[in-house]
């Protein structure tokens, strides 16, 4: 099938099979190998993308479901040399070992604060049990979103 | 961990859903809402339907509406959708209590209410729901629409009454009067995975005894019901510890346990006495 | 909060807590995973359904390429060697060979157009097996009339270690009282979230193969690779890219990489696996399968004087290449005795192979099964002794170094005593002791553990050698470069994957030659590019890598200064390197290192054959190995109706000698502790009784998410190794060492009432349920019968 993927603002034209997952497209199609995948039945959250303003799990949704939309990703989070709050505060706060789980963190903390700016503190630790990560102990994740969650409300 | 191919249909309308449905069903057609089950189930190739008729098109299906009497969910509506309350009454708290304890947020934005219901995990925090609350089922196909009740819908471990070429278009739940309490509660071992018991309860105070108690159960069984013995224990009573644990011990009897790795017989009772004393102390 | 203190403000490199060089790439989505590489051909691998038998045939469709055993001919079997404890050699090949072992061994590979096809093709691939009988519990495995894994390993038995001290009888028959722990460990996945993979490209120009893989150990991947195939290992680069976590998993050599670069040499194109998350779970190597039975014979004074362990680890169907399968048994003999002084010891530690899969290093490798079972002995022997558990440490942990231990190992400084003081008063025990008796009256289990340990890191070589490994790694070479532009590039044979490797030895180049991070490039994982070295694993990397790179860059700092005092006409010692130039101490005169180094090639002709062309200077490496400490605590609340436990709050006092950057080590601790709560309460690979696995996805095997993780506290002391030149002792274990001993300690502290034991992990609600519901069985009992309950 040919279909249009709208990553970051660019539109991807690209022929796939229906079965194709929207993590493999980006990946694989696209060449947009910042989405990473972990896991395939949706439990790690490593594929996380935001697809029209919603946080999802891109290995649970075929490419032809996204045909039009918008999907944003971890490349386009930066503008030009600047990073955006969260990427900043990953890094200010040690927020990242590997680096393999921290795209979909991003696009996680992302997307749910860009919904609910004010989610209280429970609440964002609730939304961050939602993806995994093996290296960090989660203790500078959940430090660098609630930081960046601050600097988020204040632009 | 790649789906197997199929063929993909997208229609626009509820006619054209179930034309092509009744269609490809025999072929192994399946509906494909969400995808936060079918998806994973695909990856591992324990399901390679032949075709998926793909709903997430078709208009009107994404209604959540209440008529004073009865809320109706139609079966694009997502898990997400209740994350606030959906209707000003006990039910739209209820579920927004409840829906919390479904998966994750992202997966929670694209899970539908209805492709819960249909897919029928035991452990589903919806299936309770509908189950405690025995809500109507609307099945639609091109042969005409069938009003299923909860108590006669689920039929097994992942096991329905629809039949193939039926697709579930709405669940219709009673709202509930002003002064019902209500309380949930559910174990896991960890957050955001399938409960290993849940309950749902609700009732009424008359002159201060329990009245109309619904004691639903999840989890536990090959599908969520009421456990009518636990009830029993609470009608006509004062809400209180003693009543409480009376009732919990009453549905951990009545069960036939489903026994796993992480869960033998004995240990799924444990749960079952917990979470129903549990979620009726919330509801005090 | 973390007592930092001064850490992280010092005014030289080391010591600060700098951002990481690593991030921005990874931080952006430019990180580069070995599964990101495009390729033509893509591999998907049958597997075994079973977990024993005999393979007879292998039935592929027609026209599609399917490679089994038949088509490796000529490939040699992994077989790696221990030259000790009557170890049996017994070797695995690439794809099975005639038996199947285990459920998920590799049978065949099929070579497709994508992943989707080659899916599709190994659907349809119909294996042949005569199955019989599987032996998957160590145990039984152990029992006379086992099923026989391997003819070369009669009983099951791959290898026994055994010791016993001169005067361990006589000590044990006087001892005043003997305390036993019969401990399990159930079987664990180390779960990186970036599953294994590679990708294996064969340049038509040259013959060559690039094979770029997730593997901790790249020189070595190429060593054995090239062994296995016979072919020059000048025509095989291996590079590890980004990795995406390791913890053990990926250091041992994936058989699939073998078929990978077989492939790429027979089709002469690129190949690529990218292995799924069931593949990882099932096949991807597991870890911890051991029981322990350990005695320990207190005096009197409930000092520990003799310790007795049955070990038998359960180590799978293979034996790990390049450690062997001795490495959790052995590794759980000689260090058995932890942090207590204790100077008679007997051990009889078993590798047993069965019909499960292979079982490799897993962060702490045996340390957090051996702590746990020590660990519980301690708090079982001071309830015998009726006295607290805190003071049975205190009376038994080691305080006089260097230290030489039962099994004669040399302990350099540490805090055993004093991390225990410092863990014990973050927490306020009588604080905590008071609130858990008020919660108990409400029926509420509050409990606490504590767990203290020491962590043997920065192995050299004759620490492996030690073992009888044919191949003893142990040393690292690091050669650091200053280039006529004056950046620097400093290239290791370790291979860091999340440690911040990178950030930390160019905090150490900086200040060696007086320059500044950014300067700095750190090389690694690539063995075009790097020296030959042993990669990262076992907390050796800031140790053994950190060292060499000292070495090298003081040697570079020294060639600087010779220039710096030939062009400035200034006495040596009258140089400083510092800021990015060297100086004349006192005076305002000074050259920029870019100008020296830019001299350092283009200028020689000036230095009169006194100094040598060029800035590149090697640094090796090979410490005797140094001991880091801590101390866990642990306070749980248990729910004694459904065994469920939440660890409220998780306190450290770790010593692991100079901090080069605190708020990596800080990172480093978290993801240790994380892990081990994860062992303790959650991970577990079950097999059935046909030796099929029942977790399989990660519903099932449950790595714990942000929700079960509390928050965790660090406090530091920093004792300075003399057994490592830059004074730093390893960090990437502890972690994961004491955490499942101390929430265990404080499960079982919390149910003390109850009188039930948990002496198993994971320690799962259904297990704790079991202990509390025969407990209230027998009380329930006791009651009836008129004896009084507990
Ligand atoms: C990590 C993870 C954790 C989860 N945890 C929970 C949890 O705690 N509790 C819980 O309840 N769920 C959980 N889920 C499942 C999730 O809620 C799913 O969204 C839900 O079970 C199915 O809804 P869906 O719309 O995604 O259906 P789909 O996945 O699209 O379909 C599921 C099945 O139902 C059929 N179907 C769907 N809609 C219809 C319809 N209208 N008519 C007829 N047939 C239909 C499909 O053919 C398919 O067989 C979890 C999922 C994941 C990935
Ligand atoms: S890869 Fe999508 S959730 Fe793991
Ligand atoms: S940083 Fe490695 S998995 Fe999260």
């Amino acid at each position: 099938m040919d279909i249009t993927l709208t990553i970051n603002g660019r539109d991807h034209a690209i022929a796939v099979e229906p079965r194709r997952t929207l993590a493999d497209a980006i990946r694989e199609d696209c060449g947009q190998t910042g989405t990473h995948i972990g896991c395939e039945h949706g439990i790690c959250g490593a594929c996380t993308i935001i697809v029209d303003g919603e946080p999802i799990r891109s290995c649970l949704m075929f490419a032809v479901q996204a045909n039009g939309k918008k999907i944003r990703t971890v490349e386009g989070l930066a503008n030009g040399d600047k990073l955006h709050p969260m990427q900043q505060a990953f890094m200010d706060h040690h927020g990242l070992q590997c680096g393999f789980c921290t795209p979909g963190f991003l696009m996680l903390a992302i997307g749910v604060l860009e919904r609910e700016p004010n989610i209280s503190d429970d609440g964002l630790l609730d939304v961050l049990s939602s993806n995994l990560c093996r290296c960090t102990g989660y203790q500078n994740i959940i430090k660098a979103v609630r930081a960046a969650a601050k600097d988020m409300r204040k632009e | 961990m790649k789906p197997a191919p199929f063929v993909r249909h997208v229609p626009k309308t509820l006619d054209e859903a179930l034309k092509i449905l009744a269609d490809v069903a025999p072929q192994d057609g399946r509906v494909l809402a969400g995808g936060q089950s079918l998806v994973p189930i695909m990856a591992f190739r324990l399901a390679k339907p032949a075709h998926l008729v793909d709903i997430n098109e078709v208009v009107g299906l994404d209604k959540v509406i209440s008529d004073g009497t009865t809320l109706t969910i139609g079966a694009r509506v997502r898990h997400a959708a209740f994350h606030k309350s959906v209707v000003d009454n006990p039910l739209g708290q209820l579920l927004s209590a409840v829906v919390r304890h479904i998966a994750h947020y992202p997966i929670r934005m694209r899970g539908t209410f209805c492709g819960s219901l249909a897919h029928a995990d035991p452990a589903s925090e919806w299936c309770l729901v509908v189950a405690t609350l025995d809500a109507t089922l609307v099945a639609k196909s091109t042969r005409g629409e069938r009003l299923i009740a909860a108590k006669d819908f689920f039929a097994g471990i992942m096991s329905t009454a629809l039949a193939e070429d039926e697709l579930l278009a709405e669940a219709r739940l009673p709202l509930l009067a002003s002064d019902v309490r209500f309380g949930f509660n559910e174990f896991n071992r960890r957050a955001g995975d399938f409960a290993m018991a849940a309950s749902l309860v609700t009732y009424r105070l008359n002159a201060g005894k329990i009245a109309e108690a619904r004691v639903g159960l999840g989890g536990a069984e090959s599908f969520p019901r009421r456990i009518v013995e636990a009830e029993a224990a609470l009608n006509g009573k004062t809400p209180g510890d003693t009543v409480f644990r009376a009732a919990a011990e009453a549905a951990a009897k009545a069960i036939d346990p489903l026994e796993d790795h992480q869960t033998n017989a004995e240990y799924r009772r444990d749960l079952v006495r917990a979470v129903v004393r549990r979620a009726l102390e919330q509801s005090a | 909060m973390s007592a930092h203190g001064t850490r992280g403000s010092g005014t030289t490199w080391v010591g600060r807590a700098i951002r990481r060089l690593e991030d921005p790439a990874l931080i952006t989505g430019k990180g580069r995973f070995t599964a990101d590489l495009p390729a033509i051909h893509w591999v998907r691998f049958v597997r075994s359904t079973v977990a024993a038998g005999k393979l007879t045939k292998v039935h592929a469709p027609k026209g599609a390429m399917v490679i089994t055993a038949a088509d490796l001919k000529g490939v040699k079997k992994i077989t790696p060697m221990l030259h000790k404890f009557n170890y049996r050699p017994v070797g695995q090949p690439a794809l099975a060979d005639g038996m199947v072992r285990f459920t998920g061994e590799p049978v065949a590979a099929v070579v497709a157009a994508s992943e989707e096809e080659a899916e599709d093709i190994a659907d349809q691939v119909e294996l042949s097996i005569d199955e019989t009988t599987p032996v998957t519990d160590a145990r039984r495995a152990l029992e006379a009339g086992a099923p026989q894994v391997h003819a070369e390993a009669p009983g099951n038995v791959i290898l026994e270690g055994k010791v016993k001290t001169p005067d361990f009888d006589t000590v044990w028959n006087g001892a005043h009282k003997i305390v036993k722990v019969e401990a399990r460990s159930r079987r664990q996945n180390a779960t990186p979230m970036e599953p294994r993979g590679a990708h294996a490209s064969y340049d038509v120009s040259t013959g060559r193969v690039t094979l770029t893989c997730t593997t901790q150990m790249p020189h070595l991947t190429r060593t054995a690779i090239c062994d296995v195939l016979a072919f020059p290992e000048s025509d095989l680069r291996v590079i590890a890219p980004d990795v995406g976590g390791g913890f053990g998993q990926k250091m041992s050599l994936a058989s699939e990489y073998v078929v990978l670069v077989w492939l790429a040499r027979k089709l002469k194109s690129s190949v690529a696996w990218t292995e799924d998350r069931r593949e990882n779970l099932i096949a991807g190597f597991h870890s911890r399968d051991q029981h322990i039975t350990l005695e320990g014979a207190f005096d009197r004074q409930s000092k520990l004087v003799a310790l007795k362990a049955d070990i038998v680890s359960n180590v799978g169907a293979y034996s790990c290449f390049p450690t062997t399968c001795g490495v959790e048994p052995l590794m759980a003999m000689a260090e058995m005795p932890g942090p207590y002084d204790v100077q008679q010891y007997a051990c009889l530690a078993r590798g047993v192979i069965t019909n499960t899969c292979t079982m490799a290093p897993y962060r702490g490798v045996s340390r957090p099964v051996i702590t746990f079972t020590l660990e519980r002995l301690m708090d079982k022997a001071a309830r015998a002794f009726a006295i607290d558990p805190i003071d049975i440490r205190r009376r038994n942990l080691i305080d006089k170094f260097p230290y030489k231990s039962a099994m004669g190992l040399e302990y350099d400084d540490a805090t055993y005593k004093e991390t225990l003081e410092m863990a014990v008063e973050a927490v306020d025990v009588p604080a905590f002791r008071a609130r858990q008796k008020e919660a108990r009256a409400k029926g509420r289990y509050l409990g606490i553990g504590f767990a203290t340990f020491s962590e043997r890191t920065g192995y050299g070589s004759p620490a492996f050698a030690a073992r009888g490994m044919e191949i003893t790694p142990g040393w690292e070479t690091v050669i650091v470069s200053v280039d006529p532009s004056g950046f620097v590039e400093a290239r290791i044979g370790s291979s860091p994957h999340g440690q911040g490797l990178r950030t930390t030895l160019a905090q150490i180049i900086a200040d060696a030659i007086g320059t500044t991070p950014e300067m700095i490039k750190v090389v690694h994982g690539d063995t075009d590019r790097a020296p030959y070295g042993w990669g990262t694993f076992a907390s050796r990397s800031l140790v053994i890598s950190g060292g060499a790179t000292l070495i090298a860059a003081r040697k570079v700092r020294a060639k600087l200064i010779k220039i710096a005092s030939h062009m400035l006409e200034a006495a040596p010692d009258d140089i400083v390197l510092a800021d990015g130039s060297a100086k004349v101490a006192g005076t305002d005169r000074a050259i920029p290192i870019a100008k020296l180094a830019r001299e350092a090639y283009t200028q020689t002709h000036r230095f009169k054959g006194e100094i040598e062309p060029g800035l590149t200077e090697t640094g090796h490496y090979d410490p005797p190995g140094t001991f880091s400490n801590a101390c866990h605590d642990a306070i749980v609340d248990v729910d004694a109706e459904t065994g469920h436990v939440k660890v409220e709050r998780f306190v450290v006092a770790e010593d692991a000698g100079l901090i080069i950057n605190p708020m990596i080590a800080d990172g480093q601790v978290h993801g240790g502790i994380a892990q081990g709560i994860g062992n303790a309460l959650l991970e577990e690979i079950i097999y059935d009784d046909n030796g099929g696995i029942l977790t399989a996805t990660l519903a099932d095997y449950l790595p714990p998410t942000a929700h079960e993780i509390p928050p965790i506290e660090l406090h530091h002391i920093e004792t300075p190794s003399p057994n490592s030149i830059t004074k730093a002792k390893g960090l990437g274990e502890g972690g994961c060492i004491g955490a499942p001993a101390a929430v265990v300690n404080a499960i079982n502290d919390a149910l003390s009432p109850f009188g039930v034991e948990i002496e198993e992990i994971p320690a799962t609600p259904q297990r704790i349920r079991a202990a509390l519901r025969s407990a209230e069985k027998h009380s329930a009992h006791s009651r009836a019968s008129g004896n009084p309950g507990p």
